[in-house]
């Protein structure tokens, strides 16, 4: 660092073995770097998700009045949750479909282990086959696909379509073609009673 | 700074200020005397009109930042109470908007003619590298601005935009998801995004202006490229900055804000889109989701790769890859007028560029997506392949003896043999004004 031309104590230079001076500049300088390491985080910290986001982690949806080919939009963590009432064609057509059809042949249901597989029987609830709750959020760019309202175009495969870059999603919500990598997420749900749905 | 300064003061309090904080001095020698070289056409006289713009940017921003309010349920309305009630509202309003259009046709127009004529070649990179950050803190800064709209493009560009990042998953999973969350505040784009990137918005102009100071100051140590590539040899080729280049910049600038004037008044919204005057829906995606005009090359590079990973590596590439140009071009001439195979693929890429622009807005499928795979790779190619590859095989035409030379032909004060015997009366007449 220090060179000839500067101003600079020279007794200093002569020293080859470190010096106490030098254990307290290191010292000093390494507790000073910790400090202010410490001090950032709370300034990054407070960017994530606060206490008020955290706790509208639940909520509970009748689902009575939904006939089977209907679906409803419901909002959870200020995200759309597709909850459809699937018809027996589009269980059998979801059923029919071999996992080696699917580009993403995990299940992504946050009720399930994460090595779930994708198969029809690990993407609708359980027990209730008819019934499919899924985030309604493209994977590839967070857009929200078509396919809850009975005019919307549903995508080859009759279940969803995004607008966005084209992602098409089956019966089941799982990836069938375009730019998505995984299927439709599944969150974590249960059935609080034939009618009740409590997302969270 | 790069130059013996040239500054008198003229009077006793010049003298006095002068050895305590030489503000005068530095503005004398820095933008008054700076010498210059003769040659600059045009071409040069954006890093002025860009100077313009970020002012014209912040001092209608710090106005419209009183009337905004930053919140998801009143920033839609206070844009349109901006528009309607707010004395001047709608002109302000329309000038930051427009402004943004054109700082970027400006900072598009002063890259490619940095590319034209290798001004990021040695000893330049520094300086290249600076305005390739400062391109990217402008982009930032847009992007942030016009999700402040909240309105449903705003909304949902700030989604799919966000969402970039949860591509992290496919390297690390979980990543994505809580770097996506740190910068939502939430579980989606939602309140607490909107008010930071308000913060954010209101910060950053002040960083490219903190960038800019050493942009000029980079540049003030090499002094100017020309278009002759070539250095300043002697003092025949320069001319102080003032009055040559205030008048010759100032011109530009007028004819420049002309344009500015006539979109403003005429035609404020044709570059936007009208789905921003619907106010954000977190439940319904618009059906084409395409960002401003001059994100549009970048939006068809991301929609070109079939992999969301990938595109969005290529996405960030795509501008990333600007700094690594001083490195990336192997020839030894830095002009691409001296440079007969070079000026081919440079026009190409600027066609490509453009093309792909055209691609970003038409909705990706058949031939649109082919296309837009043929031109993002043209657009990687001329960067990774043609620049050092061809500066390698080419063999560039004679370079002028000295800027003079390309001006007046001959150069004036050159042994006599080589003066030609005639000059043209033209060429003489020019250097007469000179």
């Amino acid at each position: 660092m220090a060179n000839n031309e500067t101003p600079f104590d020279p007794s200093l230079m002569d020293d080859e073995e470190p010096t106490r001076r030098d254990v307290i500049l290191i010292a000093a300088g390494g507790f000073a770097a910790i400090g202010a390491a410490a001090a950032l985080w709370p300034l990054l910290d407070q960017m994530n998700p606060d206490a008020s986001a955290l706790s509208l982690a639940t909520t509970e949806v009748d689902i009575s009045h939904v006939d089977a080919g209907q679906a409803i939009t419901v909002m959870w963590r200020g995200k759309p949750i597709f909850i459809r009432h699937r018809t027996d064609t589009e269980i059998a057509k979801a059923k029919d479909t071999p996992l080696s059809d699917l580009p993403d042949q995990l299940a992504r249901n946050a009720n399930l282990p994460e090595d779930a597989l994708a198969d029809d029987a690990n993407r609708a609830a359980k027990d209730r086959e008819p019934w499919l709750v899924m985030i309604g959020i493209c994977t590839h760019l967070g857009c929200i696909p078509k396919g809850q309202s009975v005019g919307d175009y549903k995508g080859e495969f009759g279940g969803w379509f995004c607008p966005c870059h084209g992602s098409q999603y089956d019966t089941a919500g799982r990836i069938r073609k375009g730019p998505a990598p995984q299927n439709l997420a599944i969150p974590p749900y249960a059935f609080a009673s034939d009618t009740k749905i409590k997302i969270g | 700074m790069a130059h013996p300064s040239t500054y008198k003061p003229g009077s006793r309090f010049g003298a006095w200020l002068d050895v305590r904080l030489p503000v005068a001095r530095l503005t004398h020698d820095q933008f008054l005397a700076y010498p210059t070289p003769r040659n600059l056409n045009y071409w040069w006289t954006f890093g002025g009109i860009l100077t313009f713009m970020l002012g014209v940017q912040i001092a209608t921003g710090i106005v419209l930042a009183m009337h905004y309010v930053p919140t998801a349920e009143g920033a839609f309305d206070s844009v349109e109470k901006i528009m309607r009630d707010v004395n001047w509202g709608w002109l302000l309003r329309y000038t930051h908007a427009v402004g943004a259009s054109m700082f970027f046709l400006a900072v598009y127009i002063h890259t490619f003619r940095g590319l034209y004529y290798g001004s990021y070649k040695a000893p330049r990179e520094v300086l290249w590298i600076l305005g390739v950050l400062i391109l990217l803190l402008m982009i930032a800064t847009a992007f942030m601005g016009y999700s402040l709209v909240w309105g449903q493009m705003s909304f949902w560009a700030v989604t799919v935009i966000t969402n970039l990042f949860s591509s992290l998953d496919m390297v690390i999973p979980g990543l994505g998801t809580t770097l996506v969350q740190w910068i939502w505040g939430g579980f989606s784009v939602g309140a607490p995004t909107l008010n930071r990137l308000y913060s954010l918005h209101y910060l950053l102009p002040f960083i490219i202006a903190g960038v800019v100071v050493l942009h000029i100051w980079a540049l003030h140590i090499p002094g100017n490229n020309n278009p002759t590539g070539i250095e300043v040899k002697t003092a025949r080729d320069v001319v102080p900055f003032h009055p040559y280049y205030t008048i010759k910049d100032g011109f530009a600038l007028v004819v420049f804000v002309l344009l500015f004037a006539l979109l403003v008044f005429y035609a404020p919204n044709l570059l936007g889109h009208p789905d921003n005057y619907i106010p954000a829906n977190p439940l319904q995606t618009p059906p084409h989701i395409v960002p401003e005009w001059y994100f549009l090359p970048f939006y068809a590079i991301l929609r070109a790769i079939p992999n969301k990973l990938l595109g969005v590596i290529a996405l960030f590439s795509s501008i990333a890859i600007l700094f690594f140009v001083p490195w990336l071009d192997s020839s030894k001439v830095r002009s691409t007028r001296y440079r007969p195979i070079y000026r081919w693929f440079f026009w190409a890429f600027v066609i490509t560029c453009v093309a792909l622009g055209y691609l970003g807005s038409q909705a990706p499928e058949g031939s649109y997506l082919v296309f837009g795979r043929i031109c993002t790779f043209y657009y990687f190619a001329f960067f990774l392949i043609v620049m050092p590859v061809v500066g390698l095989i080419e063999r560039p035409r004679a370079l002028p003896g000295s800027i003079t030379e390309s001006v007046l032909g001959y150069d004036a004060e050159q042994p006599v043999g080589k003066v030609p015997p005639n000059p043209p009366a033209r060429a003489r007449a020019r250097e007469k004004v000179l």
